[in-house]
């Protein structure tokens, strides 16, 4: 059962934000010379699309108990959710000139208690989906209706500990849990593939008792339908597949970017091409 | 005797255990390494273009990596297990402690950008307690070289000896140390400086800085014992009794003061002979920053160690 597709207002909405998220994340990776931005592109249309068509959240009231949760488990892409969270109005923009700045709680990997809206600290790979996990049983126990959104890398699902954690929602059925992977095959060094391959994802969480979906994960319309699906009755696995670096010409699909920063006149390029 | 000095350029010690690696690994095909996404960040980039059958890859996977090697131990190889120290120790406690220690394999664990290499990237990514964490498993011999010479004489060392090895590295820019006549001695402190006021006593990045402190320190008239604590575990007792006897210790770690060289120091003088103990490192979680700037914060500079001296003496 799907809602109905995004409104045509939603969408463009959508698409002006993840423009917007990629220019400024760039800028500060740019200004800091440090940041992951290839994995930043490859997730901003998924924390757009959740931040604006999906998740139930009031700036204003992060600790709200009745809020959707989202947890970045890939806190490298930190550009990703600061952007997202700042356009989400969680703090003024001026914060984001400040990332990884000395005192700046804009730390290259988000921290909680440096900032609202983060809902756990990650960084190390891995950590992100067992928490959710967490928060989902919680709002099972409190009857909450609340929803929880959890994104991993590909590779990062090489880490054990999300096999655990997928085990334990599957038993559980943790209908209000969804694990978004964002599937750019690509890892720091190589290609998830030659490196220690994942596929088939989807049959691997289909008999861990998930109920699997695929997406194109630059493709507004088709995330804003799957994410925004109401729950069934077992945690939901979306598969996004992804392009890291996705955007700017000289980043797409090259592992090099995973941590790469540009120069000046690659940020310029970078600049002209995002419009 | 003449004092150890720094010479002029700096160095990122990744270049001397990757240079060291390949040509052991050339001469002795037992030797392989294994690696969590992490053959760039290892520098071993080479290392699998020379030899990708004895390049283990496991993917982000720290734990499985950690066993992994034991078991390639146990099938008669020499597994050097490379990763960023943060991991190899903490993300793989359990192995490292019931795997390679409490098993006895012949493993030889090599932390990569230790200590807060990883500045601006945070906590998570720092290891400052990884000392606190493997003094206690005393089975596991815990080496952090100073220098690129220290760093390629330890990886060698580590090759030959039969038991478990933490090489803790570091990328952090430190320049060759000189000092005359010099052998690499596993367990042994190295005197870098004679004195007989205080000694201090440091490890790995710090050990340039404090040389550093040593002579800002004569120009005022002390005299500072420098030692170069390469080995921690096991503790060169030995080195710790002379340097009680002067009255004054400061140690000088790129790690959390609770556990660590300090840690260790201070449980030394309280059991044979309580003396002030100024222990200088890292408090434990730090605000965002880099590298550079929080050693700044946190007086790691040769004057920060000067200042630490004269506390020191001034408790004496
Ligand atoms: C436990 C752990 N091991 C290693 C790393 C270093 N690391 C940071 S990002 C990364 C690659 C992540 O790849 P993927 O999950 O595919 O992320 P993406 O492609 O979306 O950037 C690695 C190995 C880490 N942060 N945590
Ligand atoms: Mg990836």
């Amino acid at each position: 059962m799907h809602m109905p597709a995004g409104t045509n207002d939603t969408l463009s909405l959508i698409t002006a934000k993840a423009l917007w998220m990629r220019r400024r994340a760039f800028q500060m990776v740019y200004m800091a010379q440090l940041g992951h931005p290839g994995g930043d592109f490859s997730a901003i249309d998924v924390l757009a699309t959740l931040y604006f068509g999906v998740l139930r959240f009031d700036p204003a009231r992060p600790d709200w108990p009745a809020r959707d949760r989202f947890i970045m488990s890939k806190g490298h892409a930190s550009g990703a959710l600061y952007t997202a969270l700042c356009a989400a109005g969680y703090f003024p923009e001026s914060w984001l000139d400040s990332y990884m700045q000395p005192r700046s709680l804009l730390n290259g990997h988000p921290n909680r208690n440096y900032l609202p809206g983060v809902e756990t600290n990650t960084g190390p790979l891995g950590h992100g989906f067992p928490v959710a996990v967490g928060v989902a049983i919680a709002g099972k126990l409190s009857g909450s209706d609340h929803r929880t959104f959890v994104l991993t890398g590909d590779g990062e699902q090489q880490e054990g500990s999300n096999w655990e954690a997928a085990m334990v929602a599957g038993h559980r059925k943790l209908s209000h849990l969804t694990l978004i992977i964002d599937r750019n095959r690509l890892q720091q060094g190589a290609g998830t593939e030659e490196t220690s391959g994942l596929d088939p994802l989807d049959q691997k969480y289909a008999a861990f008792g998930w109920d699997v979906a695929f997406a194109d994960g630059h493709d507004i319309a088709a995330l804003h339908l799957a994410l925004s699906a109401p729950p069934g009755d077992r945690p939901r696995c979306i598969i996004a597949n992804t392009v890291k670096g996705k955007g700017v010409s000289f980043m797409e699909n090259k592992a090099n970017w995973h941590h790469g920063v540009p120069n000046a006149d690659q940020f310029a390029t970078a600049m002209k091409e995002l419009i | 005797m003449a004092h150890a000095t720094a010479k002029a350029g700096l160095f990122d010690c990744r270049e001397a255990w990757a240079s060291t690696i390949e040509a052991l690994a050339a001469a002795d095909e037992r030797i392989v390494v294994v690696v969590n996404d992490s053959v760039g960040s290892s520098k071993l980039g080479g290392f699998q273009k020379a030899f990708p059958d004895r390049t283990i890859n496991v993917g982000i996977a720290e734990q499985v990596m950690v066993g992994v090697g034991a078991g390639l131990a146990n099938g008669g190889r020499i597994p050097f297990v490379s990763a960023a120290s943060c991991f190899i120790t903490g993300r793989a406690l359990e192995q490292v402690k019931a795997d390679v220690a409490y098993a006895g394999f012949n493993v030889k664990l090599v932390g990569q950008s230790s200590g807060v290499a990883y500045g601006e990237l945070g906590a998570t990514h720092h290891s400052i307690e990884d000392f606190a964490w493997l003094r206690p498993l005393t089975d596991i011999i815990v080496i952090t070289p100073s220098d690129p010479w220290e760093t390629a004489e330890a990886v060698k060392w580590a090759a030959t000896h039969e038991g478990p090895v933490y090489l803790r590295l570091s990328r952090m820019p430190v320049p060759a140390l000189e000092v005359p006549d010099r052998v690499f001695r596993v367990g042994k402190a190295e005197v870098m400086r004679e004195g007989r006021d205080l000694a201090i006593i440091a490890c790995g990045t710090t050990v340039h800085l404090a040389v550093a402190a040593a002579e800002l320190l004569a120009q005022d008239g002390v005299a500072a014992r420098v030692l170069n604590m390469a080995t921690l575990n096991p503790l060169d007792e030995e080195a710790l009794h002379a340097a009680a006897a002067t009255g004054a210790i400061v140690t000088v770690e790129e790690a959390s003061v609770r556990g660590g060289l300090g840690g260790a120091v201070a449980e030394f003088t309280a059991s044979h002979r309580p003396i002030p103990v100024e222990r200088m490192g890292f408090p434990g979680f730090m605000p965002t920053g880099s590298a550079d700037w929080l050693f700044a914060e946190h007086g790691l500079s040769a004057p920060g160690i000067a200042a630490a001296a004269m506390r020191a003496l001034a408790r004496r």
